[in-house]
């Protein structure tokens, strides 16, 4: 049923196609014609039925049939069942023959879901079809959905069920469906806790299953794909943790209103905002929702943290579940009171809420301190161009000790459940090692070696892998070339979390902005980075310098809530949609997006709205955009705070055209290509 | 054959071919001379069809078998051996039996049950044999249209079995891989590839695009089980590969013992056969199919083909001398046992029909030469197979009723030099009663002795030999699952080569393979040839 190339239809059998189209044309017609007359005669009906074994997708037919049997079923006596056996049974009948005309058509297989939820025929009969059916085609996902449901009507056992999945992939492992169907059944069982599936057992037992698919045949995706849905059960909890924060836990920060802080001490992250309000950013291992003034309580002597307003950090339409969250909490600036320190008391978890996509509530209950100095203003607003390259730059002098205040490197807590994890994550490392020549076998082990890292929790034993999973990327990368491209993200991947493994490695990839109040700047240019991650230990950064690399986009950056200065220079970034993300970093004040490849080329895909314009549900219609440049409009025209921009040595969008609609579109813009806008 | 009734005489009495015995062999070329429009008259001196591949009751098995083997007393003096034909131009030349089987050793444990169902088996002469799918007699009774005689049922597992009793399954398919639980991960992984290597090399001849990885020529003429240990398979593999899927006799590790050492081409060639024989009917689980009512169907299927098309069949008939021209020396026609002389251009002769030796001294040259293939040969290799046949009560492995095993060299002492292979077989193919299993054995061997030996030890291992009640307690923990022994035949077969003699032909006996391949090669080249 799959690969098989589709041949052209030859000549006599163009023509009986077209035979059949007209037939079907006036059967089409003059059952619209009873559909409409809402004629259910048994003629009527038998017209429905020929109209469906010729074309099994006309779905109103269905819907007729339904209405058909409906005023039919009123018609009859109630008392006698075996009239309504023969009404209900014909609809099987057709059913029947309409799916050997088409095993893949979704009106057929709902509208035997139909009669069955009317309580009809024997679930014996329907299992002894659906095994026809998965004979013809193993992996037919209609006939293993209808057989869940069957399973479900019957109350058959999962068990049962789990045993059926085993037969069909001893028949063959290449069977996807009856993977995807264990993989369900395992879950429900598990989550069950039913006898014998405990999930360090279960686990490790289908391990050991499926290593026999992997190993016999290392190609096989199927087994693959079960094989990555283990992992993930290994490595991940059900329930969601909060991984990080900024503030972190015991941190100190110096806050400031607009303009220049004359304090000295390095020490300490300082953040200015003209706002009077700055960031509290909770991130979780998994999207959330129901981060709320309820389930998240502050308590401090700042003023305004009563009815904070948690927002989600999420580029996709879901606004609901989101891994990073973020409220603002208010300070006054105008009244100093850095004779006091005030502490900040964040607890989330008391009271049930935050829950994950898969319903599961937040694991434990959580707090963390932290001190906040508000300074005063000095001087004012710094208006200065900011450049990355020349020395403005000092290297980070403090101890690593006050990094490891900055910043929760490790927040991973040594739960007791995590042993049987690193046991077992161990065990498939060492079976993996004995695929050495097999880019399946590399990949495998690059990844386990990753979800190894993950687990590790003391300091001492964190960071080992990194160099065997960089050689085993570029290994690969050598080895497949054809998906170079995910090997190379992979690869980008697991440098940064390199990068970010320990205070020392982070350290040096860390300095000061002198000239703007010596933020925390972090420089990671020149690394082939090809994609962004490990940002939950990031959060704290302010200025961040990926020039240089082979970036293809700005996902991931949207996490890093306090950026304000973003370096993209030089890498590969082909259009403003794929700077989509950078449009909910709010403090963002200088971008530089110089010699990258943005062009007009590739528009907004209009495909995705309704309207003839993205623009259109904007306030703004009136402005007339090229519709080339509606994606930079879109990105552009929601940073508010940008100050400067730099976006020379993209071919296709410079010109004087471009120039004047950024700045209309930008109205705070200052520095634009490095020349000052004459304001 | 004293009391045979008289037959009526036949006619005609000439003939383009007569073939003489109702083998595989000979009722293939009968069905392809018949097929191709020439006279045939096929005789054979037995009752029934098949000769040497007929499947019989045990009774008529046990009497063919007696009456076929090497008798201890010389047959009583002949008349003279050459005699003037009829007609006065020929001269007509003695024909001698030659008896193929040896040590004949039948056995009943349990003759009241067996009696009562003694016409419900349908037991084989030629076994183990087997037909794998893709093979080329299946082919040849899709072409000749013999198929629609014959029904196949296919062989429900293979197995490998050691001195320890142990039954382990046969990885020959993507599944059995995945489900072996003999094998390691890595044997798995090498198997699997190795596999996926023989494939890639098959489809090279059908497709251009060479980007599959080739074996190299060099590798391809090296001993196939060096190519093995290149392919870094470990021994268990290695075994299982050469002789449980290639089909090997000989031990390959061992060059002195090791008649026939396999060149990787060939080994190749083996594992294509199997590997196209499992995917080739739909309705056939593994690579080994075997005809519903034994292994005798198969020659009747040819020859009702042949008769379809005209060819006459007259059994119970054995031929009594060649009749030659005197002056010429060349073939010309039998004399049957009815007296009766017929005449043709060819003939094909069943194996064990030679020439006395007697007689050869007083012909001439020319006629020795026309009689050149009959004349019997001292044994070049003294290689003879032994077979022994087995009724159980019950099956060797619960649950599945028709399976092939094989025992490695070696596997089960240190002496056995070539593999034993075992076929187990059901009522399912309609060869026994419900609750019974027949079991065939057989062993390449150099003597008697030797091959007996072997197929004993490999019956003590599957089987639970019926002993007196006094030694029974003593086993009786060790022996319990194994089935029961109820009837047991050995024997030993001589192999014979066919030779092509242009006018004459002689057939080869039943070959020590597990299949018709070289049975029906040997017949497809002497139609050929006439």
């Amino acid at each position: 049923m799959h690969g098989r190339p589709r041949k052209a239809a030859s000549k006599p059998a163009e023509e009986a196609s077209k035979d059949d189209t007209l037939k079907l044309r006036s059967l089409q017609s003059q059952f619209m014609s009873n559909h409409h007359q809402k004629i259910y005669t048994q003629e009527a009906i038998q017209l429905s039925a020929k109209l469906l074994e010729n074309n099994p997708e006309a779905y109103t037919a269905w819907n007729y049939r339904k209405l058909a049997v409906e005023d039919n079923l009123s018609r009859i006596d109630d008392s006698d069942p075996s009239l309504v056996n023969s009404i209900l049974n014909e609809e099987l009948e057709v059913v029947a023959k309409t799916l050997r005309k088409n095993l893949k058509s979704y009106g057929a297989w709902y509208h035997r879901k139909w009669v069955l939820s009317k309580g009809h025929s024997s679930f014996e009969k329907e299992l002894q079809l659906l095994n026809n059916y998965q004979t013809l085609d193993l992996r037919n996902f209609h006939a293993w959905n209808y057989r869940s449901f069957v399973v479900e009507l019957t109350k058959t056992s999962e068990q049962d069920e789990l045993q059926y999945t085993t037969d069909m992939i001893n028949d063959s492992f290449s069977n996807y469906s009856a993977w995807h169907n264990r993989s369900l059944l395992l879950s429900s069982l598990v989550a069950k806790m039913a006898d014998g599936f405990m999930p360090k057992e279960t686990i490790r037992r289908e391990f050991d299953y499926v290593h026999n698919a992997i190993f016999t045949d290392e190609g096989d995706q199927s087994a693959w794909f079960y094989y990555l849905w283990l992992l993930d059960q290994t490595v991940k909890l059900e329930t969601p943790l909060r991984t990080s924060s900024w503030p972190s836990n015991g941190s100190i920060i110096i806050l400031s209103g607009p303009g220049c802080f004359t304090g000295s001490s390095s020490k300490f992250t300082t953040f200015c905002s003209e706002s009077g309000s700055f960031p509290l950013i909770l991130y979780f291992d998994q999207a959330v929702s129901g981060v709320n003034s309820s389930t998240v309580t502050v308590d401090s002597e700042l003023k305004g943290h009563e009815d904070l307003v948690w927002e989600p950090v999420s580029d996709n339409n879901s606004q609901v579940f989101s891994c990073v969250w973020v409220a603002r909490l208010e300070f006054d600036s105008t009244e100093p009171c850095s004779r006091t320190e005030n502490k900040v008391k964040v607890s989330l978890g008391k009271s049930p809420g935050i829950v994950s996509s898969r319903g599961c509530n937040i694991s434990t209950p959580y707090e963390f301190i932290f001190t906040v100095h508000i300074h005063d203003t000095v001087g004012v607003s710094q208006e200065g161009i900011v450049s990355w390259t020349g020395g403005g730059f000092d290297n980070w002098d403090a101890q690593s000790k006050d990094l490891n205040s900055l910043i929760s490197l490790n927040h991973l807590n040594a739960d007791t459940g995590f042993e049987w994890r690193k046991k077992t994550i161990k065990m498939e490392i060492e079976c993996f090692r004995d695929l050495p020549d097999s880019k399946f076998g590399k990949l495998i082990l690059a990844r386990l070696l990753m979800a190894e890292e993950t687990l590790i929790s003391d300091d001492a034993g964190k960071g080992i892998h990194y160099k065997e999973i960089l050689q085993l990327y570029n290994d690969l990368m050598a080895l497949d070339s054809s998906h170079d491209q995910y090997y190379k993200d992979e690869l980008s991947v697991a440098l940064l979390h390199k990068v970010t493994s320990s205070t020392e490695s982070l350290s040096r990839h860390l300095f000061r902005y002198r000239n703007m109040n010596n933020i925390v700047c972090l420089r990671l240019n020149n690394l082939t980075l090809s994609r962004m991650a490990a940002v939950e230990k990031l959060l704290f950064v302010q200025m961040l310098d990926l020039s240089h690399n082979e970036l293809h986009s700005a996902d991931g950056l949207e996490t890093m809530q306090l950026l304000c200065c973003l370096n993209l220079s030089h890498n590969r970034i082909r259009s403003f949609s794929a700077l989509g993300s950078l449009r909910l970093l709010k403090q963002l004040s200088v971008l530089d997006v110089s010699h990258n490849n943005i062009a007009g080329k590739h528009p907004v895909d209009t495909t995705r709205y309704l309207c003839s314009s993205p623009l259109s549900n904007s306030d703004e219609t009136g402005r007339e955009v090229p519709s080339k440049y509606w994606d930079a409009y879109l990105v552009l025209g929601d940073l508010m705070k940008l100050k400067q921009l730099d976006i020379r040595g993209n071919d296709l969008i410079a010109g004087e055209e471009f120039s004047s609609l950024v700045r209309q579109v930008v109205p705070k813009l200052v520095w634009l290509d490095g020349h000052k806008l004459a304001s | 054959m004293i009391d045979l009734p008289p037959y009526p005489p036949l006619d005609p009495s000439n003939y383009y071919l007569i073939v003489v015995g109702t083998g595989v062999s000979e009722s293939v070329s009968a069905a392809a001379a018949s097929s191709s429009g020439s006279s045939v008259l096929h005789l054979d001196p037995n009752p029934f069809y098949g000769s040497h591949f007929a499947s019989l009751s045990l009774p008529d098995l046990t009497s063919f078998l007696h009456s076929n083997s090497v008798s201890p007393h010389p047959p009583p003096p002949s008349s003279p051996p050459i005699l003037p034909s009829n007609s006065h131009e020929l001269i007509s030349v003695d024909l001698v039996h030659r008896s193929l089987y040896s040590s004949v050793e039948i056995s009943s444990f349990d003759s009241e049950i067996l009696e009562e169902h003694s016409r419900r088996f349908n037991v084989d002469l030629c076994g183990p044999r087997v037909v794998f799918c893709a093979d080329e007699s299946i082919n040849l009774m899709l072409k000749s249209g013999a198929n629609n005689y014959v029904e196949f049922k296919s062989i429900d597992a293979s197995f490998v079995g050691d001195s320890s009793g142990e039954l382990r399954n046969v990885p020959d398919s993507r599944a059995a891989i995945f489900k072996s639980k003999s094998l390691t991960l890595l044997e798995k992984n090498l198997l699997m590839k190795f596999f996926k290597l023989v494939q890639s090399q098959l489809a090279e001849s059908d497709d251009t695009t060479t980007t599959t990885v080739k074996i190299s020529e060099e590798d391809m003429e090296s001993p196939f089980v060096d190519f093995l240990a290149k392919m870094r398979l470990p021994p268990n593999i290695k075994s299982i590969i050469l002789y449980a899927i290639a089909m090997l006799d000989y031990d390959q590790d061992n060059m002195e013992t090791c008649r026939h050492l396999l060149k990787t081409k060939e080994g190749i060639d083996r594992l294509a056969l199997y590997i196209k024989s499992m995917g080739r009917f739909s309705n056939a689980l593994g690579a080994l199919i075997y005809p519903i009512y034994g292994q005798g169907e198969l020659p009747q299927a040819f020859c009702r083909r042949a008769a379809v098309k005209g060819c006459i069949y007259v059994l119970r008939m054995p031929i009594t001398a060649l009749l030659l021209d005197k002056e010429t020396g060349d073939y010309k026609g039998v004399r049957l046992a009815s007296g009766q002389e017929i005449f043709s251009q060819k003939l094909i002769l069943d194996p064990c029909i030679n020439v006395g030796l007697e007689s050869l001294s007083s012909l001439t040259d020319q006629q020795n030469e026309t009689l050149r293939v009959l004349v019997p040969k001292a044994m070049i290799n003294k290689e003879k197979i032994a077979r022994g046949i087995c009724v159980i009560r019950g099956s060797v492995k619960s649950d599945i009723s028709n399976a092939l095993i094989v025992y490695p060299p070696k596997s089960l002492f240190p002496e056995q030099l070539t593999a034993i292979r075992v076929l187990q077989l059901g009522s399912g193919v309609a060869v026994c009663p419900a609750d019974m299993h027949v079991l065939y054995f057989s062993i390449l061997c150099e003597n008697d002795d030797q091959g007996i030996k072997a197929l004993l030890s490999a019956m003590s291992n599957l089987i639970r030999l019926p002993v007196p009640e006094s030694d029974s307690s003593v086993e009786n923990d060790t022996c319990e699952a194994k089935p029961l022994l109820l009837w047991r035949a050995l024997y030993v077969q001589e192999l014979v080569k066919g030779e092509f003699g242009g006018t004459i032909s002689s057939m080869p006996s039943a070959d020590g393979s597990l299949n018709y391949k070289e049975t029906v090669e040997s017949a497809v080249k002497v139609s050929k040839a006439i």
